[in-house]
């Protein structure tokens, strides 16, 4: 696809009179060279698999002849999978428990960025380093790690919260029941999303010009007017940003519950909607549906970020002029 | 990163002395609060860390029945079992997370570069769609992948190896994104037109120009993609089905997953997380300090 473009691109410019570029005829091929390993990943790794995802998601296995003899056959089927995918009363449910989890999860890690962001950007706090190094360091910690961890903690046998609870008469904890479970995971998230989002924000209110500061002070203003009606509205790009890497961390939430779900009864198979591609793929052996889900959940990450990026995008210039 | 944060210190140590600050007091009171959240923070950041070094410390039978925070007298029993489990299978693990992490960080850090800087530096037939592919690939999880990848690798016969967790991931739109983001605020293009008024060409220009230009970047780079590959669960997941080539992620979920039956087999998984920890926490804060975070916020603007 690249050479193609280049050829076309040479002939169109030997024509032109321009000379910067004619004179170096090696300036025309040397960024498609530079972009070769990348388009060739790109198209073998992500757009083939994408199309190919499209394309099987259109077909269906259908049973051939009758009894122990049929076979499966692959046939088309047009919009069979979407169908069934949408009338899938789990699916619903899958996205429901994703949601709950979702609504805790994203604003929690959220807030608690900024708040650690703006109280680092505090003059002269103490401890700053120390705790900026430690609130990072869940980012470290994989995830399945993180789920392995914070799964102790939660363990009737094993946990410091329930051993407490438990000595003071009140039982232990139910962390993995309903409805408990949910906080328990979107508190891994947050656990070890905080200090990601927190060092992002951090950074851009590290980059805006402290005279700024300087002039809020004169007129008199006090460090948390500074905080909420200059240092906010200033990170709001970095926001957008994190806003979007969590919502899309959501929507692929997989590895805390799968391995969480030795632990516990209340996470199904089908929990969330990337642990039923898994199954339908895996277990039960029909990727058609698996790939018309992973479509779905393709196409609402994507729409969920254009939604975050528009809203940005117009209370950016509508704030700014 | 902690060179603007050293930058801003640097100036703010200056407003202690400024007359703006007169009211001692007040100050003080002013960031004791703040003090107190940010270290609550650290507090409940550090207690599973603590926890699981602790936990690594008990004997099988004291790790349900001690105080969770007391040290027990096991850890010596436990890294000696945890490496031995399976014929030495969970320092196979490691080492093949080093190798998943490691190579392909690097290669994808190499990738990437060349990209960013050909997507900053040039202007080219095809430039602006190249651009929105990637960004478009920045969105798509890449996790969604995971599943068609494995379909078309076992269609080929390369499932299951080394190469079918290798490869997918060297591809990174966002570290493309993020060195077109370097590339085009830390390069001056005059410098790059003086080189190729002086002949050099286009390969020697990068390598002698470009490069050393975006080292900051590219470790920022190589350290996202590095963490990045090093916690990934689902790819591995999917693609391997040979325990030996299993990273440390995927070997751990096996051996808690198997632990339901046996607790012996959750002081290994303990252990196991214990151990797996250390490294990456010690290369984070050893590159920290080349980290450039404000690329990531400050991309956004551009």
């Amino acid at each position: 696809m690249s050479s193609l473009t280049a050829r076309s691109s040479s002939t169109r410019q030997a024509g032109t009179p321009q000379a910067t570029r004619r004179r170096h005829p090696r300036v025309r091929s040397a960024p498609y060279l530079f972009l070769a390993p990348a388009l060739v990943l790109f198209v073998v790794f992500m757009l083939i698999p994408i199309v190919y995802a499209i394309w099987l998601s259109f077909q269906a296995y259908h049973l051939e002849g009758g009894g122990i003899l049929g076979h499966r056959v692959q046939v088309f089927s047009g919009f069979e999978n979407y169908v069934s995918v949408f009338s899938n009363p789990e699916l619903a449910a899958g996205f429901g428990r994703l949601g709950i989890y979702g609504l805790i999860a994203v604003p929690l890690t959220l807030g608690l960025a900024l708040l650690f962001a703006l109280l680092l950007d505090v003059p002269a706090v103490r401890a700053a380093r120390f705790s900026r190094i430690a609130i990072f360091i869940p980012y470290a910690v994989p995830g399945v790690v993180a789920a392995l961890l914070w799964g102790f903690m939660y363990l009737p046998g094993t946990s410091p919260f329930s051993y407490i609870t438990e000595a003071l008469g009140f039982g232990t904890i139910g962390f993995l029941d309903n409805p408990g479970l949910f906080g328990s995971l979107a508190n891994i998230a947050i656990w070890g999303g905080v200090g990601f989002n927190m060092i992002i924000i951090y950074t851009s209110l590290r980059g805006i010009p402290s005279e700024i500061y300087e002039a809020a002070r004169l007129d008199g203003a006090n460090e948390v007017q500074i905080a909420l009606r200059i240092k906010v509205p200033l990170a709001v790009p970095a926001l957008v940003l994190t806003a979007i890497f969590s919502l899309i961390g959501t929507l692929q939430l997989y590895g805390e519950p799968t391995t969480l779900k030795p632990m516990t009864n209340a996470i199904s198979q089908s929990w969330v909607p990337l642990m039923m591609i898994y199954r339908d793929a895996f277990l039960t052996d029909n990727l058609p549906t698996a790939a018309a889900l992973s479509v779905v959940l393709a196409l609402g990450t994507v729409i969920v970020s254009a939604i975050v990026l528009r809203i940005a995008n117009r209370r950016n210039s509508g704030g700014m002029s | 990163m902690t060179a603007v944060a050293e930058r801003r210190e640097r100036t703010s140590g200056a407003d202690r002395h400024a007359p703006i600050n007169r009211n001692r007091q007040a100050k003080n009171r002013g960031k004791l609060l703040p003090t107190i959240l940010l270290l609550i923070g650290a507090a409940y950041c550090l207690v599973p860390v603590v926890w699981v070094f602790i936990a690594t410390t008990k004997a099988r039978g004291e790790l349900f029945t001690t105080f969770t925070f007391a040290p027990g007298t096991g850890l010596f029993d436990n890294l000696a079992s945890l490496f031995s489990y399976g014929d030495g299978q969970f320092g196979m693990w490691a080492l093949n997370s080093l190798l998943y992490a490691g190579i392909g960080g690097i290669l994808s850090t190499l990738v990437s570069t060349m990209a960013g800087y050909a997507l900053a530096k040039y202007e080219f037939p095809g430039r602006t769609l190249i651009f929105y592919c990637i960004l478009g690939g920045v969105l798509i999880p890449g996790i969604t992948l995971a599943i068609p990848q494995y379909l078309l690798l076992s269609q080929i016969g390369m499932a299951g190896g080394y190469l079918s967790v290798l490869l997918p991931v060297i591809i990174s739109p966002f570290g493309i994104y993020l060195s077109r983001v370097y590339a085009s605020a830390a390069m001056p293009s005059e410098t790059l037109e003086a080189a190729r008024i002086d002949g050099a060409n286009e390969w020697r220009i990068f390598r002698t120009i470009g490069i050393p230009l975006m080292v900051p970047g590219m470790v920022t780079v190589f350290m996202l993609q590095f963490v990045g590959i090093w916690n990934n669960f689902l790819l591995p997941f999917v693609m391997l089905s040979d325990q030996s080539n299993y990273p440390i992620t995927v070997g751990l979920y096996t051996l808690l997953a198997k632990g339901s039956g046996s607790p012996a087999l959750y002081s290994l998984a303990i252990t196991g997380a214990a151990v797996s920890i250390i490294p990456l926490v010690l290369l984070m804060l050893f590159l920290q300090r080349f980290w450039r975070m404000d690329l990531i916020s400050g991309g956004l603007k551009g």
